[in-house]
């Protein structure tokens, strides 16, 4: 069913325009900054080529990208876009724009140091920060999960009718090359059906969108987005179980592993899963009862898995390569939210790991657990590494 | 004195939720029946949006996308471009925005929108202020003119869209005033025969916001307009300059007096006020002079 797909080396943000190609979008709207531009870069070879039947749009910020990249959703097109850091921040309130009239846009994020100081590591404040603006957000371990996660980005926001926010770390898995498996044309066509929407800016039909409402429409729009993000977490587990049918690659929206007799289980989220990966490797071949748990679907918050996955687990470890300041880590944040009343509660344990991109290799990993076997839980996220 | 014919195509209701008496429903409604019902319009925060009605009403028959205050022109920019992805080459593009959200906050889009050339019309409704949120100052809002931010008057002229969208070479930018209506109708026939990004700015009095009475709107915008506070022209390319009223019958004072934002100024300032009136003026009768 899949031999006519082909194995390229490609970078991380190339396999992400691979993903927006074969999803076949009509529209983009696009804005540079490092690490994205490769992506944005890409996508236009590909239409100079006439591989690529889309209108691309170059506008004067990710403010006017995001703007038109709602407005063209809304005439009924199928939408991809790219940024990261300090664009994704310049897009917040358009963002709100974009889930507020219901836009399936599928953007890619390319995790970043948020400035002020000016850096370029990865950093996952710039996506953990936009929780609450009603983007579905999913996180990729590797270039070949962020191609398999646009293409399924596309189908989960059209079934929902959400925008979706893929991210992947920057340079750990922008830059990286490595061997992708780029489906053929016709496998992602069988999977991802044309777009029609059921509202769209058409004279014909002249439905207007956006215009003042009462206090109560107000609060029933956030109800319907909160009714379909609770739905995004079915859909996008059905999505995946689709895709790795056809394909014989799947992620599922929470990916424990080696965690059924785990007395320590390491949760995180992007490129920091592989390096744990490795590690629970490197230590279950000495003994050691670790697990790692990679949250890949953070928005929705997949709050029911997560407390099955966690259940009877003595000890969590939360990694963070982010930071709320004045709360901490924000996964940890979150988890401690999912868990809370839970009868067999692990001791959660939340660590400020690889904030602003410091390298976090598998011997600090170690380190960490050693540490959390040493210490009591502590509320609060803890620096280190 | 003109006959206006034309003909209601009912794309603009009544029971809009303008002011009494505000005469942007006026320029709208004729921009609408110039237009015709193949148009999607785009519109921010503004008056506009609140003529347009609350949910589930709408006053306009044409659909409307309503985006944020600085967005105006890139949003439109996605509307054409998907419409063109769908072969729908034949649907007219439209902003209706106010100054606010065009002079200043929506100034970068709408640069990079023209520079890009982007096939649309956009209409900025200059009501010299940011009326809809009590009346405060914009980049729009001309020297002493008092607002809400600016209680002792703005100590800064106005400033000059017209001349900003001809250093773009924009294929089309014209002023207009709904007091002057064929000249809108004419105008706005202009722009939709001409591709590529068209700029018509509309003077429309505000009642409350410049202190007016309720049956004023058409008499300050054509005071506006003869007293050279207000020129009606257009640029073609950046180059072409047509001054549309060449002539100057009253003195700005007889606008300014007529009018509770002013009512502050000393002789001094009504003579500045002229003197860069004369100026602009000069400039625009040489532009238009060269030209033709």
């Amino acid at each position: 069913m899949n031999q006519s797909s082909k194995k390229m080396l490609l970078t991380g943000n190339h396999a992400v325009a691979w993903g927006a190609r074969l999803a076949r979008p009509k529209f983009m709207a696009c804005y540079p900054i490092t690490p994205q531009t490769p992506i944005l870069e890409k996508l236009t070879e590909f239409q100079m080529a006439g591989e690529l039947d889309a209108e691309i749009l170059t506008p004067e910020s990710e403010h006017s990208a995001m703007a038109a990249c709602i407005s063209a959703s809304m005439t009924g097109v199928r939408v991809f876009t790219a940024t990261s850091c300090q664009g994704l921040l310049l897009m917040h309130e358009v963002l709100h724009y974009a889930s507020g009239v219901r836009a399936p846009i599928v953007m890619c994020n390319v995790n970043r140091t948020v400035a002020s100081p000016w850096a370029f590591w990865p950093d996952q404040t710039d996506s953990v920060s936009q929780r609450d603006t009603g983007w579905i957000q999913l996180y990729s371990e590797s270039g070949q999960e962020s191609l398999d996660t646009v293409i399924q980005a596309f189908k989960i926001a059209e079934q929902v009718v959400c925008p979706v926010l893929v991210n992947q770390d920057a340079f750990y898995i922008s830059h990286a090359l490595e061997p992708v498996d780029v489906p053929a044309q016709e496998t992602v066509d069988r999977y991802l059906p044309p777009f029609q929407p059921e509202h769209v800016l058409d004279p014909e039909r002249g439905e207007s969108i956006g215009n003042v409402v009462s206090p109560e429409m107000f609060c029933q729009h956030r109800k319907d987005i909160g009714q379909a993000m609770q739905l995004a977490i079915a859909v996008a587990q059905e999505c995946d179980s689709e895709w790795e049918r056809l394909v014989g690659r799947g992620y599922g929206i929470i990916d424990p592993y080696c965690c059924d007799d785990a007395e320590l289980v390491i949760v995180t989220m992007g490129s920091m899963c592989g390096t744990v990966r490795h590690t629970v490797d490197e230590m279950r071949s000495r003994g050691r009862a670790v697990g790692l748990l990679k949250v890949r679907l953070f928005r929705p918050l997949p709050v029911e898995a997560l407390r099955d996955a966690l259940a009877g687990i003595p000890d969590v470890l939360v990694l963070d390569r982010n930071f709320s300041p004045g709360t901490g880590g924000v996964l940890h944040q979150e988890l401690k939210g999912a868990l809370y009343g839970m009868a067999d509660a692990p001791h959660m344990h939340g660590y400020l790991a690889g904030v602003g991109g410091v390298n976090v290799p598998p011997r600090k990993i170690e380190e960490f657990v050693d540490q959390v076997h040493r210490s009591k839980p502590a509320i609060h996220s803890v620096w280190s590494g | 004195m003109e006959l206006l014919d034309i003909e209601d195509q009912h794309l603009f209701y009544s029971g809009h939720a303008a002011c009494p008496g505000c005469v942007e429903a006026l320029a709208m409604r004729h921009i609408l029946n110039t237009l015709g019902p193949d148009t999607v319009a785009v519109v921010p925060p503004s008056c506009t949006a609140i003529i347009c009605g609350a949910q589930p009403c709408n006053s306009l028959k044409i659909p409307v996308y309503q985006t944020t205050l600085e967005s105006s022109a890139a949003a439109a920019s996605g509307v054409r471009r998907a419409l063109d992805a769908q072969g729908k080459h034949h649907t007219t593009v439209i902003v209706m925005a106010g100054d606010g959200g065009t002079y200043d906050i929506g100034f970068q889009a709408l640069s990079s929108a023209v520079e890009r050339n982007e096939d649309m019309i956009y209409f900025c409704f200059d009501n010299e202020g940011y009326m809809n949120t009590g009346a405060q100052k914009s980049s729009a809002t001309p020297l002493y003119a008092s607002t809400g931010s600016t209680p002792a008057g703005k100590p800064s002229k106005k400033k000059d869209l017209t001349e900003i969208m001809a250093a773009h070479e924009i294929p089309y930018a014209a002023t207009a005033t709904p007091a002057h209506l064929t000249d809108l109708v004419r105008k706005v026939k202009k722009a939709k025969s001409i591709p590529g990004a068209r700029m018509i700015t509309v003077l429309i009095p505000c009642l409350p916001g410049w202190g007016l009475p309720d049956d004023a709107g058409i008499a300050a915008a054509r005071l506006a307009v003869d007293t050279g506070m207000f020129p009606l022209y257009e640029v073609e390319d950046g180059q072409r300059y047509t001054l549309n009223q060449t002539t100057r019958t009253r003195p700005v004072r007889d606008y300014l007096m007529m009018q509770k934002r002013y009512g502050h100024l000393t002789a001094e300032q009504f003579d500045e006020v002229q003197a860069t009136v004369d100026r602009s003026w000069a400039r625009l009768v040489e532009r238009s002079a060269a030209a033709h």
